[in-house]
């Protein structure tokens, strides 16, 4: 049991480079006790922007240091959303799935839910138009918030380490 | 073995013929003794130290309460002062159990245990937590700790009594149970005249004699056409079945023969944990196995927590999920009242609390339905449970320790937690896995954010179709069938590869689809083809894994019954992170074939359904051909040579199926996971035939290409459609609250709306806040769906439990404060004075009386 990982490894997880056997390992063994420093270090090379990454929040989507306690959703290709305790979606792009044509793109006919019970709800990056996530619920559903992270919590009590923040703020 | 069988006859139960009377169980016997010496001579119970097993629950309790600690164990002693001791005895254990799982499970007939294994067993405290299980279909550990606490909880040893060598079986859901088609037997297991253990069993039975045949009866609206409910009852004593229950329950299902094997199974299987406790306290002392029974579920508290704080962040997790239950307009229903259709609704909501504990809310779940897909707090508590084994506790400390470290808020009256002994729940299953699906979206979550990729998960298959009916067989005998095809479904695609395709379903992490030629020496349904379905796995960068279907005949049968049960109308599993959710389910039938003619002169017949759209199975059968996107249906007649598709479903995708390597996409056609046409729709890649020989196990015949330029060009092409297609979502929103003011949806849509709101509080204030409506909004119902809901609104609560645990207190008061504790016979109305349509309340010749 690995107490950590060779950051080699790590960014092969990252880079989906590893071989089945090795992922298999990974799933069946304790965990590492460093993996999010690890990940968190590797994804932050691997952007092309300068905001610290506080945490992953999604694929594609970080929640990024701005100032001291001031975290805001930010993609892959730089587009900022929101702050970090609000609803990413709400500053999305949405198409709406709600005809039987618009199923039978994806599906067969006939194994596709009925347009009048439920609609697929894409949403895509307004900088680069990467599909984000897709919700499947009966129409009219309200929009969910579905990650709402305890940052404070998870850095000042789980790991104990200083939440990141830009070089030079207080 | 070391146990007393030197000196006992073998401990079969039933079996009435042993040499020796006088000397059979004489454990058993010296331990009734002791029992009887301290009821009767000490005013003792049979509890530790002289206390009733009430008194030591509460005491139990209490300290749990106090401490934080199960049991007030703030110091897990036996393990910090002797690792390797508590490891070799924990090890033992489990190690007993598994046997106990694959020595008894030969014992049974039917291939749903013997083939699909769906039998599990679990050792528990006095008090009813689970120490260690099997492996299995292990969602019922919790429930007959559930069960256990009844019995102790309603006075139990005082009446019917608690004594060495009794034998107590339950499959009332109100009680402890999923649904009533789970028997479970339960024994107590004694030392020294206490009560130090208690071994539990259960098994998937074919046919609990409800109003149709098989498993899970759908068509009945109440508990009364579930089938036969056995109550925690007390069924033997001295290890010898009462003729009274011998002579009654062989009665109560259409498949007398594999229950009576079934409960061999059970019994053989707890008489071994039995030995094997007494091995156990042989070889290391009887307060040494005290010690490790508490000290284990303490562990599993911590263990789950520790896991839960190295592999996820804190905060709050939310989603939700549906499913359809379409009755409108189904034959055969039980009452005229049930002939509507229903949605179910569960917003899931988690919270991870600083400690690493868990708190699953429910709030905004809709009211309970005249259906079977009802559940009770131990099916909902049960089936979550064993989805967390599979997720946060991949080890064998899998004990009722993560209950302790999970709160559950189930709106009492919701379809989550009825509380009305009416209510149906033959197929709690319908619900309760649709139900969770959110929960593993946030596990996936946490577990990104923390960078354990390896564990992420999109979600899984809707756990269908059932293939069930019955009829007379092809023996002239009255028989049910219980398909478990449904226990191989896809996988939800993970993070790092895609999902398993035809794999196991989640409740049951070692099922598999069973041998075809097994299912036809019980069932008289020949296999005209079993192939990977394609399309049924969601799209996504990472692929759902892929169902598969199964073509049957029907063949030397009368009044023969089949019917459906799955998801249609509705996907209940989402997509992450840009995946798209699994396809829904449908229903092909074809009766008044002629299948036997075609056998006759050697021509073609239908062996597949691969492409609903090709027609290709049309074109091979004459005869009244069912094609229709509904997933459920009440038992229908089906003849000789009538066919029968059983299409198990897909898992969902994970990531934007545009990222997806074209060489994949061009192995799913192959492999038969995609159709070609679909490569291009869902995932922007073009293929071409490049030969029309048969070389792969594609859906469609022939060899294909990626053109990589002109998939370059297409992928291009629909990013730039997204562009002009989508919209900002503040743009959407306006239209769209104009059209929930306008209340521009289907009755069944505002219906499950006005359902939650009724129900909570919370929901409506979620839902009015976002659309920015008045406080007094609501949705305009048709006089049927108003009235549906007044009556069940009207229904109030019947609970079973009348002292419930500590642990019951997260639910406990949870939902309407409204609601009236009312008989469930009316006292002042009747269900024909109510106001309604004729197609509610009207005469249906198809009625029959199952309440």
């Amino acid at each position: 049991m690995p107490d950590s990982y060779p950051r080699e490894i790590i960014e092969d997880l990252v880079d989906e480079n590893l071989e089945w056997d090795q992922l298999h390992g990974m799933m069946s063994d304790f965990k590492d006790s460093d993996r999010f420093q690890t990940v968190r270090d590797v994804l932050q090379e691997r952007v092309d922007w300068d905001d610290p990454i506080v945490i992953p929040y999604a694929e594609q989507l970080y929640v990024v240091a701005k100032g001291e306690d001031d975290w805001v959703i930010k993609c892959d290709c730089g587009h900022e959303f929101c702050a970090h305790d609000e609803n990413w979606k709400r500053e999305a792009l949405i198409n709406v799935r709600d005809s039987d044509s618009d199923y039978r793109e994806i599906y067969p006919e006939g194994m596709h839910p009925n347009p009048e019970y439920m609609e697929l709800r894409e949403f895509f990056c307004p900088g680069c138009k990467t599909l984000l996530e897709v919700t499947n619920v009966m129409p009219g559903y309200p929009l969910v918030h579905e990650f709402e992270p305890d940052i404070e919590t998870f850095y000042n009590e789980w790991i104990e380490e200083p939440i990141p923040a830009p070089e030079g703020s207080a | 073995m070391s146990s007393d069988h030197d000196t006992e006859t073998t401990p079969t139960v039933g079996d009435r013929t042993t040499e020796s009377e006088d000397v059979s169980y004489p454990r058993m016997r010296r331990e009734q003794e002791l029992v009887s010496e301290k009821r009767e001579e000490l005013d003792e119970g049979v509890g530790w130290d002289g206390r009733t097993l009430r008194e030591q629950m509460a005491a139990v309790e209490e300290e749990t309460a106090a401490t934080g600690h199960y049991a007030g164990l703030e110091e897990l002693e036996l393990k910090s002062e002797d690792p390797i001791q508590y490891e070799q005895m924990f090890s033992q254990l489990r190690g007993d159990l598994v046997t106990a799982r694959e020595t008894s499970k030969e014992v049974a007939a039917t291939p749903i245990v013997e083939q699909e294994g769906e039998l599990c067993y679990g050792l528990f405290t006095p008090e009813g937590d689970s120490i260690a299980v099997s492996t299995g279909i292990i969602v019922h550990i919790h429930t007959m700790s559930e069960a256990i606490k009844y019995m102790i909880n309603h006075d139990w040893e005082e009446s019917p009594g608690i004594e060495p060598g009794d034998v107590f079986v339950n499959n009332d859901p109100h009680i402890g149970d999923v649904h009533p088609c789970d028997i479970c037997t339960m024994i107590p297991i004694f030392h020294d005249g206490e009560l130090v253990a208690w071994a539990g069993g259960v098994t998937h039975v074919i046919d609990t004699g409800a109003i149709g045949p098989g498993s899970m009866n759908v068509s009945q609206a109440s508990r009364f056409g579930d089938g036969a409910h056995y109550s925690a009852r007390k069924i033997g004593e001295d290890f010898e079945l009462y003729n009274s229950w011998e002579r009654d329950y062989v009665d109560k299902t259409r498949t007398p023969e594999f229950l009576k094997l079934d409960e061999r199974t059970r019994m053989t299987g707890c008489l071994m944990i039995r030995d094997a406790v007494k091995e156990l306290i042989d070889e290391y002392g009887l307060e040494a196995f005290k010690q490790l029974s508490r000290e284990a579920v303490e562990d599993g508290r911590r263990g789950f927590r520790r896991r839960i704080q190295k592999t996820m962040l804190p905060g709050t997790y939310r989603g939700v999920s549906f499913v359809d239950a379409l009755y409108e307009g189904q034959d055969n229903l039980t009452r005229e009242y049930a002939d509507e259709n229903h949605i179910m609704h569960a917003p899931s909501e988690l919270h991870v609390r600083e400690d690493g504990t868990f708190q699953v809310s429910f709030e905004g779940a809709n009211k309970w339905g005249w259906h079977p897909y009802n559940c009770t707090p131990a099916s909902i508590q049960g089936g979550i449970w064993v989805m967390l084994t599979q997720t946060v506790i991949p080890n064998e400390n899998v004990n009722d320790g993560a209950y302790y470290a999970c709160d559950f808020h189930l709106p009492e009256g919701s379809w989550a937690n009825t509380q009305n002994t009416e209510t149906a729940h033959a197929y709690a299953w319908h619900y309760l896995v649709s139900a969770w699906a959110p929960l593993w979206q946030h596990l996936s979550r946490g577990y990104y954010a923390r960078g354990f990729w390896e564990e992420i998960n999109a979600g899984n298959a809707n756990t269908s179709n059932w293939l069930q009916g019955g009829g007379i067989d092809q023996f002239g005998k009255l028989h049910a069938v219980n398909s478990f095809e449904a226990a191989c479904e896809g996988v939800g695609a993970r993070y790092v590869a895609d999902g398993e395709p035809h794999a196991a379903a989640i409740w049951n992490p070692e099922g598999d689809m069973g041998d075809a030629e097994v299912w036809e020496r019980t069932e008289p349904l020949p296999f005209l083809g079993r192939a990977v379905k394609p399309n049924t796995g969601g799209p996504g960068r990472k692929t759902g894994g892929a169902g598969f279907e199964s073509l049957r005949t029907v063949k030397d049968v009368t009044r023969w019954l089949l019917y459906e049960m799955g998801n249609g109308y509705m996907t209940s599993d989402s997509g992450l992170f840009g995946g798209y959710p699994a396809a829904s389910g449908y229903i092909l039938n074809a009766r008044d074939t002629d299948l036997a003619e075609r056998f006759e002169n050697g021509e073609e017949y239908p062996q597949h359904d691969l492409d609903p759209e090709s027609g290709a199975f049309e074109e091979r059968i004459d005869g009244e051909i069912t094609r229709t996107p509904k997933g459920i249906s009440t038992p229908k007649e089906f003849d000789d040579y009538d066919l029968y598709l059983n299409y198990l479903r897909g898992g969902s995708g994970l990531g934007d199926p545009l990222e997806r390597d074209p060489g994949e996409v061009l192995s799913d056609i192959h492999d038969g996971y995609v159709l070609p046409r679909h490569a291009e729709d869902a995932y922007g890649v073009v293929v071409e035939q490049v030969s029309e020989d048969a070389k792969h196990n594609s859906a469609v015949e022939g060899e294909f290409a990626v053109d990589e330029e002109a998939t370059r060009e297409l992928r291009e092409e629909m990013m730039d459609e997204r562009a002009e297609e989508a919209v900002p979502v503040s743009e959407w929103y306006d239209e769209e609250r104009e059209r929930v003011r306008e209340g521009a949806f289907i009755d069944d849509v505002k219906k499950t709306y006005e359902s939650s709101m009724r129900m909570s509080q919370q929901f409506t204030a979620f839902f009015t806040n976002f659309w920015e409506l008045p406080d007094e909004f609501g949705f305009e119902l048709s006089e049927t769906a108003e009235t549906s809901l007044e009556y069940r609104f009207g229904s109030g609560f019947k609970r079973k439990w009348d002292n419930p645990t500590k642990g019951h207190e997260t639910w406990t008061g949870v939902g309407r404060e409204d609601e009236p504790l009312v008989p469930y016979t009316w006292t002042d109305r009747s269900l024909k004075d109510l106001a309604g349509p004729s197609a509610t309340f009207g005469e249906r010749t198809l009625a029959t009386d199952d309440d």
